[in-house]
């Protein structure tokens, strides 16, 4: 199958501002791309240049085949809808709709149905009548879809859709467009600065700072094994524990040792990775490092902790502490004994462990 | 015991507040008679005759009301040799300011559309330029647009006075607009751009219906500025195309004998009376385009 958007070699500047630098992504029909990063980082600046609503400086942008690079938005055969919802202020929500149908001189006949295909899919019946001033956040915000999918598009593009709504609002509306990419089979690229998002909607993300690409892959892959320092920190919420660590070759595998301000160093044994450089930065996820009861997976050892500061989270609670001279965040069990000020017994678990360098924040493993 | 002392204080400093908001109301009735003085002036004098005026007294009623000096000054009065009252420069001023003003406020819409939302190279230099052309005084230009009225061939011409006022109306004109439309957001261009609409179906479709409030306040701008105009309309104009500032003053300059008080008040009531017009109906809708924008939301 021939990719639905491939984007070669890309570049973006305003002067002498270079805002993206030599992007390649490429994804397949019915693929959910998610472009996720810190504000500035150019993901917005991307998704306008596939829009065609921005000019790009180099490279080119491919839309199923056909060469999208100096075609304009109407002829790129897309749909977008924005983090404003965008909607024509003086017009019904039944014309808003039915605008670009209007404006390309679909028939009343066809523009009728496709009103009534929409409205009744995203369930907007009662409001067509109505302005978008008289329409809550989330109503809005269904209008926009609508607007979007009643084009039927090769490609539908969000620029942070749902950033706009309180926060139940936004997981309702969260489930629903992943239900209506399921449903519908559709490609899609998603930009959001919010990591969980990326993480629920997406098929593939592509997590971007400063204008660069720093890794393309499955939510899993992402989670699991980040390139860099940067999408370790990211992605995940609380963050991944990043902790300077010394490793040395021993018997059965690696000794990983980790300074503590007080009392003797934490030593763990990773049986899986081997020759490590001696300095490392150990990158161990929150729920890795757990109560030893609940964990009878055999990579993981049990170690004394001190205990800062515990935050109960509902389903589970947090314990912080200071490990190699950081903060370091485990995940425990919501009834357990940990607290504040006094020691613990933890469990790490190295199975899914990952190791950067200091000086360059790459993965070595 | 402190209950009353407290209600006693109370009620005190109620009845201070009430002495004060009289004092206040009081003062503010003394400007606005001071202020209404000279129209009421204009207004008894124009229903005055001559005689009553010449022995009378000039805050007093009249005591015999009298249309005669509103008749001679709408269609008698005379400038120099010709004696057709106001009534042919009323209307060389409607010809004059209503195409005026609706070309500088449709081209000025169009300009602050595009300096707003089709940002190209140098967007903000012309639009700085043409900021700075609101700030030149009408005197300095007089004579370069004489000779460029002269060059069109619309010297004296009604059609040469609308072509002026729509320049020198422009500057403020895509001022108003633009400051508005900047205030639009620019995913809506975009979401249109997206939906197939070009550079003039976005601003029919989407701008123009929203810009109701701004373009009733260039409206009365405009008309305002243009009808008053005495500069350019006795400068580019030759007789039979003058408007009725210039009329106005012509009738009240050129008479000789006796000074008709009456028909100057009724003849610069008269001249007046257009702009009261707009602000009275236009005002309205201003005040309900304001409202209209703000739960807008």
């Amino acid at each position: 199958m021939s990719p639905i958007l491939e984007i070669k070699n890309l570049y973006k500047s305003y002067g002498t501002t270079e805002i993206l630098k030599d992007i390649n992504v490429s994804i397949e029909p019915g693929d959910f791309l998610v472009l996720v990063g810190p504000s500035g980082c150019g993901k917005s600046t991307l998704l306008n240049c596939i829009a065609g609503l921005e000019p790009i400086t180099g490279g080119s942008v491919n839309i199923d085949g056909k060469d999208m690079t100096h075609v304009s938005p109407k002829d790129r055969d897309i749909a977008m809808v924005f983090q404003s919802y965008a909607l024509y202020p003086t017009m019904s929500v039944a014309k808003n709709i039915t605008f670009g149908m209007k404006v390309r001189g679909v028939d009343q006949a066809t523009q009728d149905k496709k009103l009534a295909q929409v409205a009744a899919q995203l369930q907007i019946e009662p409001l067509l009548n109505r302005r978008p001033g008289q329409l809550s956040g989330g109503q809005r915000q269904r209008v926009a879809m609508g607007r979007a999918l009643v084009r039927d598009p090769k490609l539908f593009l969000f620029d942070e859709p749902l950033s706009n709504l309180d926060a139940k609002l936004r997981v309702e509306m969260r489930s629903e467009i992943k239900s209506l990419h399921h449903n519908l089979g559709a490609s899609m690229v998603y930009v959001t600065h919010d990591q969980i998002e990326a993480m629920t909607l997406a098929t593939k993300i592509v997590v971007m700072k400063g204008g660069v690409i720093q890794q393309i892959g499955s939510p899993a892959e992402i989670y699991n094994r980040p390139a860099n320092l940067f999408v370790a920190d990211f992605m995940g919420s609380p963050a991944m524990n990043l902790i300077p660590a010394k490793a040395h070759s021993a018997d059965g595998g690696t000794r990983i040792e980790i300074t503590r301000k007080s009392g003797e160093p934490i030593v763990l044994t990773d049986t899986k990775n081997r020759d490590l450089p001696e300095d490392v930065i150990l990158g161990v996820r929150p729920e890795d490092i757990a109560d030893p009861d609940l964990r009878g997976a055999e990579a993981a050892q049990a170690a004394e902790c001190l205990i800062d500061m515990v935050e109960p989270a509902g389903a589970d609670t947090f314990a912080v502490m200071q490990l190699g001279g950081k903060h370091v965040t485990a995940r425990l069990h919501a009834e357990t004994t940990a607290k504040p000020g006094q020691p613990k017994r933890l469990s790490f678990d190295l199975g899914k462990v990952s190791y950067f360098a200091p000086e360059t924040g790459l993965r070595l493993n | 015991m402190t209950d009353i002392s407290m209600t006693s204080a109370q009620s005190q400093s109620q009845t201070g507040k009430i002495v004060l908001r009289w004092l206040l109301y009081i003062a503010l009735g003394l400007f606005a008679l001071f202020y209404l003085m000279p129209l009421f002036v204009m207004i008894t004098t124009s229903l005055k005759s001559l005689d009553e005026i010449r022995t009378g007294d000039l805050i007093a009623l009249p005591r015999e009301v009298t249309f005669d000096a509103w008749r001679t000054a709408w269609s008698g009065a005379c400038t120099g040799i010709q004696c057709e009252g106001v009534r042919p420069y009323f209307w060389n001023s409607i010809l004059i300011a209503i195409p005026a003003v609706a070309i500088s406020t449709l081209l000025g819409a169009m300009n602050g559309y595009v300096v707003a939302h089709w940002r190209f190279r140098g967007a903000n230099i012309i639009f700085s330029l043409m900021l700075f052309g609101c700030f030149i005084p009408f005197q300095v230009v007089l004579l370069p647009m004489a000779r460029t009225l002269g060059i069109m061939g619309i010297a004296g011409t009604i059609p040469g006075l609308i072509f002026v006022h729509v320049i020198y109306g422009l500057g403020f004109t895509t001022l108003f607009f633009r400051n508005y439309y900047v205030t639009i957001p620019s995913e809506l261009t975009k979401a249109a751009k997206v939906d197939g609409a070009g550079f003039f179906r976005i601003f029919w479709s989407i701008f123009l219906p929203l810009s109701l409030p701004i373009i009733v306040v260039t409206v009365i701008w405009q008309f305002t500025q243009i009808w008053n105009d005495f500069l350019f309309g006795v400068s580019f104009s030759q007789a039979g195309t003058q408007p009725v500032t210039v009329a106005l003053n012509n009738i009240v300059n050129s008479t000789t004998g006796v000074k008709e008080y009456n028909v100057d008040m009724a003849a610069a009531i008269i001249a007046a009376l257009p702009t009261l017009f707009v602000y009275v109906v236009a005002g309205k809708y201003f005040i309900r385009g304001l409202t209209a924008g703000s739960v807008k939301g």
